[in-house]
C-alpha cells in the first residue's frame, strides 16, 4: 500500500518532468543518506539523476548527442564551483492555508516561497477550512499542486474529524488519497483514549502520528512563554509543562501501541530530555524543532511585537541550549519551519488578539546555517535533518542523491549575505521576528525533477 | 528638565529623575486645585481624547477633569457607542481620532501592550491609563505622591502590596516606581496569584499576609477581581477573605503610623474590612485627590508647555 502511495504522489506531482539534460558541475556534493561529501558533478536526464561523479567530456558529448537527436534543448550546465549541492530540502511542517484561508497563503504562493527557500517537498498541515479530514480535501490539495505548485506537496491528514478531538477521521481513505501522516496540528488531541486509538489505527497504515503537544488546560489564555518576561509584560504565560505533559503522555502511548510517533515543534529543555530518555528506552519516537526555537528567546516579545507570538512560544536561553544539544546528539531528528503565514492586518492588533505563527520557508536554511557556524552541527548533519531524516520518517523516496532518484537538488551559496526583508517574500505572510536579520548562506538554485 | 519621550507608557521606562519631576510638578498643581477658581489656561487649544475600552470611574473622570482644569478640549469615547462595536481595529480607531488633530490619546485597554501598539503609529502623546495586567503608570505616580505627602519621602520605607499580584497593573507600576525611589517592597497573596520570577524585580514574596505586614510603613491593598475565582485561582471569596482581608487586627502588625492605600474600587469585606477602609489610617480618598494633580502634571509635561 505504501509503495503505491508514493507512486501516486510522484505521478500527481506538480511539475511535468523536464525532458532535457542538466549538468551540475564542480560543486561540493553532500548526500547524507549515502555519506557522500565530495567535489564532483551530477548529471540529470529526464528528471532523474543518471550519474554522480566526474563527468568526462566523452560522456558529455554522448548526452549532448542524445538530446540534440531527440530535438530537445542542449545540455544545460550549472557551474557549481564553490557551492554546496544537496538533495532538495524537505519541510515536513507547513501551513499552506488553502483551502479556506487563501488570504493568508495559497498552495501557489506557499510552494513558491518553499522553492525560493530551497525546498522541493513540503508537507501541509490539515488545519484548513474545510479541514483535511476527508479524501476530497486531500485530492483538492494534490490537484491544486499539479496545477499551481512549485514544489511537491504531501498532505498530512487530520487525526480527528474537524480537528475536534472527538472521532477519528477516515484515516485509511486519506492514506489512499495521498496523506503521508496524521496530525491535529494547531490543536492538541486532549482525549488520551482517542490518541491511543489513532496510534493503533496508524500502525496498520504504516504512517506516523505527528503530535502537537499542548495541554490546553495548562496553556489556556496564554500568549507567550511563562517566565520572568511574561511577569514583566503582564501577559498570560504558557508554561513548559503544557508541552511536556502531553509529550510524556504520547511517549507512554507510543510505547504501548508501538506507533511511529513524531513530536512536532519541540521548544523546551524538558521536552528534549523526555524524548532523549524515550529514545534510549527504544521507543519509536522522532522529533523536530524550528529555527526560532534555537535562535530566539521570549525577550523578542518585549515591545509587544506580535510577530514574536508563536505556539509553542519562544522560550529561554536554557531551552535554546538544550535544543542545540538535542540537535547535536540526534535527539531532535528534523528541522522544520512550522511556516504559519497570516495576513498583516491580523497581526497588527493587540498582542492578546493576534494569531500565533511565524513564516519560515524563505528563511529556514539561512537561519539553520547558524548551527554550522556555531559548530553545533556539521553541514552534513544539518542537511540530513532537512532531507534524509524527514524523508525516512514519512517514508518518502526523497531527500537523497542516488542514481535513478528524482533529480531534486538544491544549490547553496554558503557565502552569500542576506538581510531578511519580509516585503520581498513570495509567501503572502510577512510575519517573522527575523525581519532585518543579517544572515549568511542562501539557496540559489532549487531544482525539482531536473527543472530549475 | 523635561520628559524624554512623547508618551507615558509605563513606570518601567521612566527614570528616577523623571518620576521626581512629575511628582514635584503635581505638587505645584495641587495648589491650583485649592484655589477658588480652579482653572488655568495652560492647555488652551489642545485636544485630549479619553479612549477607554474598559469601564472606569476614577481614572477617566480624573483625566477629564485634569484636562478641563487646564482649559483643554476633552472628548470621551466609550466602545459601546463608537465604531469599535462595528469591529474597527484599535489602530484604525486611533488613526481616525488623530486625523481630527488630537494632541493626547489616553488609553485604557484590557490587553497588555495596547498603548505600545498605538504609540508607534501616532504623533499624539499616548498616556497609558491601564493596560491589562501590565502597567497603570499614573496610579503609581499618584500613590507615590500620596506616600511622599504622608511620610515625607519614599527612601527606606517598607511597603506591602497585598492581593492578586499576577493580574495587577497597579502592583507592577508601583513595584517599578517604589523600588526606583528606594522603598523596600513586599508582595503577598496566594501562590496562585504570585507571578513567576517576581523577586527579580527586587521585591520580597510572602505567602502569609501576617508576615508581609510586619512593621511596614505602607499597606497597599489590591482589588480582588471576583471572576478570578471562576478560573480556580482561589476556592471561595470566603476563604480568600479569611486569609487576605485587611482587618483591624492585621493592621496592628504594621508600624503604628502605617498608611493604608487602595486603588479602588473597593470590595468591602473582601480584601479590606469597612472599619479599615474608612478608618483613620486610610488615605484612599486622598489618593483620588492626588490623582487629579498627577494627571495635570503629566499632561502639562508632555504638552511641551513646560519648556
Amino acid at each position: 500500500m505504501k509503495k503505491e502511495k508514493e507512486e501516486t504522489n510522484i505521478k500527481n506531482s506538480s511539475l511535468i518532468t523536464h525532458r532535457s539534460s542538466l549538468l551540475i558541475k564542480g560543486g561540493r556534493v553532500i548526500d547524507p543518506s549515502s555519506n557522500l561529501d565530495e567535489i564532483t558533478d551530477i548529471l540529470i536526464e529526464n528528471g532523474k539523476i543518471t550519474k554522480i561523479g566526474k563527468i568526462q567530456d566523452s560522456t558529455l558529448k554522448q548526452v549532448q548527442g542524445k538530446t540534440q537527436s531527440s530535438g530537445l534543448r542542449d545540455l544545460d550546465v550549472i557551474d557549481a564551483k564553490g557551492k554546496v549541492v544537496v538533495p532538495g530540502l524537505i519541510d515536513m511542517h507547513v501551513h499552506l492555508r488553502e483551502p479556506g484561508y487563501e488570504y493568508k497563503e495559497t498552495i501557489k504562493t506557499g510552494t513558491e516561497a518553499a522553492r525560493a527557500g530551497g525546498f522541493t517537498v513540503v508537507c501541509c498541515m490539515p488545519n484548513t477550512n474545510p479541514v483535511n479530514d476527508s479524501r476530497s480535501v486531500t485530492e483538492f490539495i494534490l490537484d491544486r499542486t499539479i496545477k499551481e505548485g512549485s514544489t511537491d506537496v504531501y498532505p498530512i491528514g487530520a487525526i480527528s474529524k474537524g480537528l475536534k478531538g472527538e472521532e477519528l477521521s477516515e484515516m485509511a481513505d486519506l492514506v489512499e488519497a495521498g496523506c503521508v501522516a496524521f496530525s491535529d496540528d494547531g490543536k492538541s488531541v486532549m482525549d488520551s483514549e482517542l490518541m491511543r486509538r489513532a496510534m493503533e489505527y496508524a500502525i496498520a497504515l504504516g504512517v506516523p502520528i505527528i503530535s502537537h503537544c499542548e495541554d490546553t488546560n495548562l496553556s489556556k489564555g496564554g500568549v507567550m512563554n511563562e517566565g520572568f518576561v511574561s511577569t514583566e509584560l503582564g501577559l498570560q504565560g504558557i508554561p513548559d509543562s503544557a508541552e511536556e505533559v502531553i509529550i510524556s503522555r504520547d511517549l507512554l502511548l507510543a510505547e504501548i501501541t508501538g506507533v511511529k510517533l513524531h513530536i512536532a515543534h519541540v521548544s523546551t529543555k524538558g521536552s528534549v530530555r523526555l524524548i532523549k530518555e524515550a529514545k534510549e528506552r527504544g521507543i519509536g519516537v522522532t522529533a523536530e524543532t524550528c529555527p526560532h526555537y534555537f535562535l530566539l528567546t521570549d525577550n523578542e516579545v518585549r515591545g509587544y511585537d506580535s510577530d514574536a507570538k508563536v505556539n509553542p512560544p519562544l522560550r529561554t536561553e536554557e531551552d535554546i541550549e538544550a535544543i542545540k544539544q538535542g540537535l547535536k546528539d540526534g535527539t531532535i531528528d528534523v528541522i522544520a519551519t512550522d511556516h504559519a503565514p497570516h495576513n498583516i492586518a491580523e497581526k497588527l492588533v493587540e498582542f492578546d488578539y493576534a494569531p500565533f505563527g511565524i513564516v519560515g520557508l524563505e528563511t529556514a536554511l539561512s537561519l539553520s546555517l547558524k548551527l554550522v557556524e556555531w559548530g553545533v552541527l556539521t553541514i552534513n548533519e544539518l542537511i540530513e535533518k532537512m532531507t534524509a531524516n524527514p524523508a525516512r520518517i514519512l517514508g518518502l523516496k526523497k531527500g537523497i542523491l542516488n542514481v535513478g532518484s528524482d533529480a531534486d537538488v538544491t544549490i547553496i551559496d554558503m557565502n552569500q549575505k542576506v538581510t531578511v526583508d519580509p516585503m520581498k517574500f513570495r509567501s503572502k505572510g510577512r510575519n517573522t521576528p527575523f525581519k532585518g536579520a543579517k544572515l549568511k548562506g542562501l539557496p540559489i538554485i532549487t531544482i525539482l525533477r531536473g527543472k530549475t | 528638565m523635561r520628559l524624554s519621550g512623547k508618551d507615558i507608557l509605563g513606570i518601567k521606562e521612566l527614570s528616577t529623575d523623571e518620576i521626581n519631576l512629575i511628582i514635584e510638578t503635581a505638587e505645584s498643581f495641587k495648589e491650583v486645585l485649592e484655589r477658588d477658581i480652579k482653572k488655568v489656561p495652560t492647555l488652551r487649544g489642545k485636544t485630549i481624547v479619553n479612549l477607554f475600552y474598559e469601564p472606569s470611574t476614577r481614572t477617566r473622570i480624573s483625566f477629564e477633569l485634569a484636562g478641563k482644569r487646564m482649559s483643554a478640549d476633552v472628548i470621551n469615547i466609550a466602545p459601546s457607542i463608537s465604531s469599535i462595536v462595528k469591529g474597527e481595529s484599535l489602530i484604525d480607531t486611533v488613526k481616525n481620532i488623530e486625523s481630527m488633530n488630537s494632541d493626547f490619546i489616553i488609553l485604557r485597554h484590557s490587553a497588555a501592550g495596547a498603548p505600545y501598539l498605538i504609540s508607534k503609529v501616532l504623533k499624539s502623546s499616548v498616556i497609558n491609563a491601564g493596560d491589562g495586567s501590565h502597567e497603570h503608570p499614573t496610579q503609581a505616580l499618584l500613590d507615590i505622591l500620596t506616600i511622599k505627602e504622608k511620610k515625607g519621602g519614599t527612601q527606606g520605607l517598607d511597603v506591602a502590596i497585598i492581593g492578586d499580584i499576577s493580574h495587577s497593573r497597579v502592583a507592577r507600576s508601583n513595584i517599578y516606581g517604589l523600588t526606583k525611589l528606594g522603598a523596600k517592597v513586599r508582595v503577598s497573596g496566594p501562590p496562585t496569584m504570585i507571578p513567576w520570577g517576581i523577586e527579580k524585580l527586587g521585591v520580597k514574596v510572602f505567602y502569609k499576609m501576617e508576615d508581609a505586614l510586619k512593621d511596614v510603613d505602607v499597606i497597599m491593598m489590591l482589588r480582588i477581581q471576583l471572576e478570578r475565582q471562576e478560573k480556580g485561582l482561589f476556592p471561595t471569596i470566603r476563604e480568600y477573605a479569611k486569609l487576605y482581608c485587611l482587618t483591624p487586627e492585621r493592621v496592628k502588625l504594621a508600624r503604628e503610623d502605617v498608611i493604608i492605600m487602595h486603588p479602588g474600587p473597593i470590595n468591602r469585606g473582601v480584601e479590606i474590612s469597612p472599619e479599615v477602609s474608612d478608618g483613620s489610617y486610610s488615605v484612599i480618598l486622598e489618593q483620588v485627590t492626588n490623582g487629579l494633580a498627577v494627571r495635570m502634571a503629566v499632561l502639562y509635561l508632555l504638552s511641551g508647555e513646560a519648556e
